[in-house]
């Protein structure tokens, strides 16, 4: 065949799609790392605390421990899926130096950022979905308000998918990586209220708990799930937009620069 | 107001006193020069050199530090979504994304740069460079050659104006490397202008019409590959003695003679200018007895090695 090289069409935003499409490509390839782990994890933490302890132990009037543990579990996938998808994904691209295919291309860098996040809060969201759907087992949640929720849950994962990348740009091998999960996320969610009312607490450790930045996605989210809350939910997700939002410029300016990744 | 289309009749590429410094001394030292639409263009150089940051500066992938790249007439900051558009990059170190097979591999780059699929210009790539047996198999799988092959039919998959080729033949057996210039001069001849790297001096010398040589960040030479060869090359003479010489002819001392071979070979260097008829009527007169005659052009491994001093330096890889 001659090779012919005629005027092509080009598209703004097909970039955007194409990465989006191949992140989710990518976390479907290894679903039984990316999906089903999280999931059978999730079920696990559900069976002892739906099964066993759920009837048992009350920490909320009006609720099982059952229902009160489940949102907290939900959030919890959606927040632990949405960091691991968007930071070793990009951190492998650096660590493998195939992130120059990208670097290369006419991928802005706000259509990056984007195909990340999206991708990173299709698997978040996917989870929680999921963990959810296995909680009916055990438990009826009241729903009371379905779109809070679920704009929670966004705002959950697609901060965390920021806090994702920046873990990615600033990990400068496994290690590092794995110490932002170990010793960063792991700590926030368990003292940030999925397995108990931070409003139990002592004095001291519940003003410290304040501090906890997950503490009001979860709380903000059990609210829109149950009803009731230790924050009023426009306080709690007024907080967790502030961060996302302040999260996510951080994440434009570094990616903008090409900080750590075009030198 | 700037313009917002690729210009065809400006410099496929134009670099302006490009300057780059990572922690220490400047790697790239402030260097211009001009790629004209549909050439072949040699930048050569020996590892460390520079040439890597430059075509890296070039392609975006490390951001500049000081000067200018325009390709087509566009800034390739200012205009990067254009630029990188008419830009392909084939680069040294094979990085490739183990996830996917190659020909999902192949739709996934061309997205990247925002064109249509084009399933024939995809399907004549993966015919041209013997990848169709392979087409279903996760990159991880492919061999080393393959792979090599993989990113340059990325590098063309949305078919770029300018094709940068990083040691395209590093580690690639003699008959695909053939078959890999064949390729290369096949595009050329259909417009799209090349940036060539090589280790194979020989291969830039066919290849190349102009030729830049760095050394420690810097352009040293800068000229077409013919007259580059002509003005800065030697000739020599090469001469099959029928009896051993001790030592090389004191009469020929200005010409630094070598003699190798067990006193039977002598190697004189034909001065710029001077006709190897003048050389061999000295050599007669001397009474030398002659058994063959050689003359040996000048060829580009050996003005790189006195350009850039590598022989001196006790040595290194071309």
């Amino acid at each position: 065949m001659k090779l012919v090289f005629g005027n092509r069409r080009y598209h703004r935003w097909q970039p955007f799609w194409t990465l989006t499409q191949k992140e989710i490509r990518r976390f479907l390839r290894v679903s039984s790392q990316t999906l089903l782990a999280p999931i059978i994890s999730a079920s696990l933490y559900l069976f002892v605390f739906g099964a066993t302890l759920g009837e048992r132990i009350s920490v909320l009037e009006g609720f099982s421990y059952a229902q009160f543990v489940i949102p907290g579990l939900i959030l919890m996938g959606v927040i632990n899926n949405s960091f691991a998808n968007t930071s070793s994904s990009l951190f492998m691209s650096r660590y493998l130096g195939n992130i120059v295919d990208l670097l290369v291309t006419p991928i802005s860098p706000p259509q990056f950022i984007c195909a990340y996040t999206l991708a990173a809060m299709i698997r978040g969201t996917g989870v929680g979905l999921a963990v959810w759907l296995i909680s009916t087992l055990f438990a009826k949640l009241p729903w009371a308000h379905p779109p809070a929720a679920l704009a929670m849950a966004c705002l959950a994962s697609f901060l965390f998918a920021q806090f994702g990348l920046l873990a990615a740009i600033f990990a400068n091998n496994f290690d590092a990586l794995s110490m932002f999960t170990n010793f960063l996320i792991l700590p926030l969610i368990y003292l940030g209220g999925v397995f108990y009312p931070i409003s139990i607490l002592p004095g001291f450790w519940a003003g410290l708990s304040h501090l906890n930045p997950l503490f009001y996605l979860i709380d903000g989210f059990r609210h829109a799930v149950l009803g009731v809350g230790d924050l009023s939910f426009s306080v709690a997700f007024g907080v967790a937009a502030a961060q996302a939002i302040i999260l996510f410029s951080i994440v434009a300016l570094l990616i903008g620069k090409g900080y750590r990744l075009r030198n | 107001m700037h313009a917002t289309t690729a210009n065809q009749t400006s410099p496929a590429l134009k670099i302006t006193d490009l300057r780059k410094r990572f922690d220490g001394p400047e790697v790239v030292k402030g260097i211009s020069f001009e790629i004209r639409a549909g050439e072949i263009f040699g930048l050569l150089g020996p590892n460390g050199a520079g040439k890597s940051t430059t075509i890296n500066m070039i392609a975006g992938v490390t951001r500049i530090g000081g000067g200018r790249v325009e390709i087509f007439g566009l800034d390739n900051v200012r205009d990067y979504r254009l630029t990188r558009r008419l830009t392909g990059v084939m680069h040294q170190e094979i990085v490739i994304d183990n996830f996917f097979t190659i020909d999902r591999s192949l739709r996934i780059h061309s997205g990247y740069f925002g064109v249509d699929d084009d399933p024939a210009w995809r399907n004549m790539l993966i015919d041209r460079l013997g990848l169709r047996p392979h087409l279903g198999k996760v990159i991880i799988k492919l061999s080393g050659g393959l792979k090599r092959r993989m990113m340059i039919a990325k590098a063309l998959i949305h078919k770029p104006k300018l094709l940068i080729l990083d040691e395209p033949t590093a580690g690639v057996d003699v008959e695909l490397r053939h078959s890999l210039w064949d390729f290369v001069r096949e595009i050329n001849n259909q417009g799209t202008s090349i940036l060539l790297t090589t280790h194979y001096l020989e291969e830039a010398e066919q290849m190349c019409e102009r030729i830049a040589i760095m050394n420690h960040g810097e352009i040293l030479a800068l000229e077409k590959t013919s007259s580059l060869l002509q003005r800065c090359g030697r000739r020599e003479l090469v001469l099959q003695l029928k009896h051993p010489l001790a030592s090389p002819p004191p009469e020929l001392a200005d010409l630094e003679p070598r003699l190798e071979g067990e006193g039977l070979i002598l190697t004189l260097p034909v001065p710029r200018g001077a006709a190897s008829g003048e050389l061999l009527g000295r050599i007669s007169s001397l009474g030398l007895q002659v058994a063959e005659i050689e003359t040996r052009q000048p060829n580009l491994e050996d003005i790189f090695i006195e350009m850039t001093g590598l022989k001196n330096n006790g040595g290194g890889e071309a």
